[in-house]
This record gives structure tokens, C-alpha cells and sequence, in this order.
């Protein structure tokens, strides 16, 4: 069937994200470029931990990196995400899709409380 | 029937390894989303996401009732969940199991998911959050599969009707 054939080694996006403390990276990023010590402080971890959950995220490139005087500021890079994307799209799209139907079939119940005067 | 201009799409995200949390917005009060949700009648409109016909919709809304739900899907196989209610807060949250018949040894519970829809209403717009928490991360990861199978069937269908217009 259509499964998405994963590459086994440690070096692709899954599995750098399969990292709880990860992805909270991410979620911070996700906010827009931030500098390590921002992370650092918005975590609550030691710096070498979030360095060094960062170098692996950095190799996948999940995240980029960029000096700045003496800061290091980290962004995400979409494009590295994009294979979990497409993983959870098809199952997004039929969620969606009942959730299109639902949204008729609510039209209708507002439609009929109308009538009924039972909400105004 | 009233204009639907709602152009919302339910998004998916994976806060753990073995979670998977479905969010969508609604134009409606939730009293109104919480009772398509839950009506039989209503559930049979809306739960087959256009890929086939809901034959079955069980349900039996009270803690420790069961639901099912079967489809017949388009290309003429059946798909059936079923479960079981575990809290019921009325027009706020709804936690119930729910296992795929279909699933190798979906009889043992440990195949289950645990659900929890939540109903929040703001300014009339209700937001549905389904949190679904598989026992492992392999489940959760085989249900996010599924997806894709399913998304095979849709090109299928469309590769059909495009077959069809050509004749």
C-alpha cells in the first residue's frame, strides 16, 4: 500500500522531531528566529542540552543558523519539515472533509432553530 | 439551503509521539456542533467524508454506553469503528475508545484510542478539538496511515471519473 518509505538512519526530519524536548524547539521557533539563549531561557534546560539538540535538528535542516555579533539566532526551515507534512496531509484532508459535511449539516440546524423561533 | 462559506480546514498536529490533536473551527454555537456530533440521524451526514455511505451510527451517549459507526465505502468495502463512552460532559467534552474493526487484533484493548472531543464556544464560533492518544506510538503512526490509504482511494475515484469522461 501507499506508505511512506522512511529512511532508517537517525539523520532525517521523523526522527529528529520524534524528540519531545525537540520539538518544543520547534514550537518556540515556530514563533519566528530566535537567539540560543532566548530557547534556553523559554525551555528551561542547560545551554549544552539545547546546543546539542539543536545541532541535530540543524543537520536535518529543520533549523538554520546565523551569527550575529556574538549571538547565534536559529529559524526554522519549512522545506525540511515538509516530508511529516505530507505524512499527516491526507489524513488532515479527510477530517476535513467530514468536517465540510458537518459544517452543512449545521447550516441546516440553524436554519430550523430559526424556523422553529427557537434562537434568535 | 443556506451559503456554507466556511473554507476552515481541520488541522492536524502531533504534540507526542503517540498523540494525534484535530482542531477545526465552526460558525455555529455549540449546542448546535455537540448535537450533529452526537444525533445518529445527523452523524450519518457528515462521518463518511464524502467516501462512501454511513450504513450504522450507534450511539448510546451515556458513561459507559457504546457507539459504532460503519461506513460502506465507495469502493464497496466496509469500515466499522466502535467504543465506548468514558465521560460525558454535555456540550463540553465527550471522552469515549475508539477501535478500528478492522485492525489485526483490534479486539484487544490495548489496540483502543482514547478520544477526547472538546466543544469551546467564542462570539458564536465553536472550536472541536479531538485529542486522540494511541497506546503506542506504532498505532498512532498506523492511524495517520491510514490517511494515506485513504488518499489513494480519492485519486482512484477521481482517476475513474476522468476514465469515465473519456469514454
Amino acid at each position: 500500500m501507499a506508505r511512506v518509505a522512511r529512511a532508517a538512519t537517525t539523520a532525517d526530519a521523523f526522527n529528529a522531531v520524534a524528540e519531545p524536548r525537540r520539538r518544543e524547539i520547534l514550537d518556540a521557533l515556530s514563533g519566528g528566529e530566535r537567539a540560543v539563549n532566548e530557547l534556553v531561557r523559554d525551555l528551561g534546560l542547560a545551554q549544552p542540552q539545547v546546543s546539542k539538540h539543536l545541532r541535530v535538528l540543524r543537520e536535518v535542516g529543520a533549523v538554520e543558523a546565523r551569527d550575529e555579533g556574538r549571538q547565534r539566532f536559529y529559524r526554522l526551515n519549512g522545506r525540511a519539515l515538509k516530508p511529516i507534512h505530507d505524512w499527516v496531509r491526507p489524513y488532515e484532508r479527510a477530517w476535513s472533509e467530514r468536517f465540510d459535511r458537518l459544517d452543512t449539516v449545521l447550516e441546516d440546524l440553524k436554519e430550523k432553530e430559526e424556523g422553529d423561533g427557537g434562537r434568535d | 439551503m443556506a451559503d456554507v462559506t466556511s473554507s476552515a480546514t481541520a488541522k492536524v498536529t502531533l504534540p507526542r509521539d503517540d498523540q494525534i490533536l484535530i482542531t477545526r473551527e465552526f460558525d455555529a454555537p455549540r449546542d448546535l456542533v455537540y448535537k450533529a456530533y452526537t444525533t445518529p440521524e445527523l452523524v450519518k451526514r457528515w462521518w463518511h467524508a464524502n467516501r462512501g455511505e454511513v450504513t450504522i451510527v450507534e450511539i448510546d451517549l451515556r458513561v459507559g454506553g457504546k457507539w459504532r459507526h460503519v461506513m460502506v465505502a465507495d469502493d464497496g468495502s466496509e469500515v466499522g469503528f466502535h467504543g465506548e463512552y468514558r465521560e460525558i460532559v454535555p456540550n463540553e467534552r465527550i471522552v469515549s475508545t475508539e477501535a478500528y474493526e478492522g485492525a489485526p487484533a483490534s479486539d484487544y484493548p490495548e489496540q483502543s484510542t482514547l478520544n477526547t472531543a472538546t466543544f469551546t464556544e467564542a462570539n458564536g464560533r465553536t472550536t472541536l478539538t479531538i485529542l486522540v492518544e494511541a497506546p503506542s506510538k506504532e498505532v498512532r503512526d498506523a492511524i495517520i496511515e491510514s490517511g494515506m490509504e485513504e488518499g489513494l482511494q480519492d485519486a482512484l475515484a477521481l482517476l475513474e471519473q476522468v476514465a469515465a469522461s473519456l469514454r
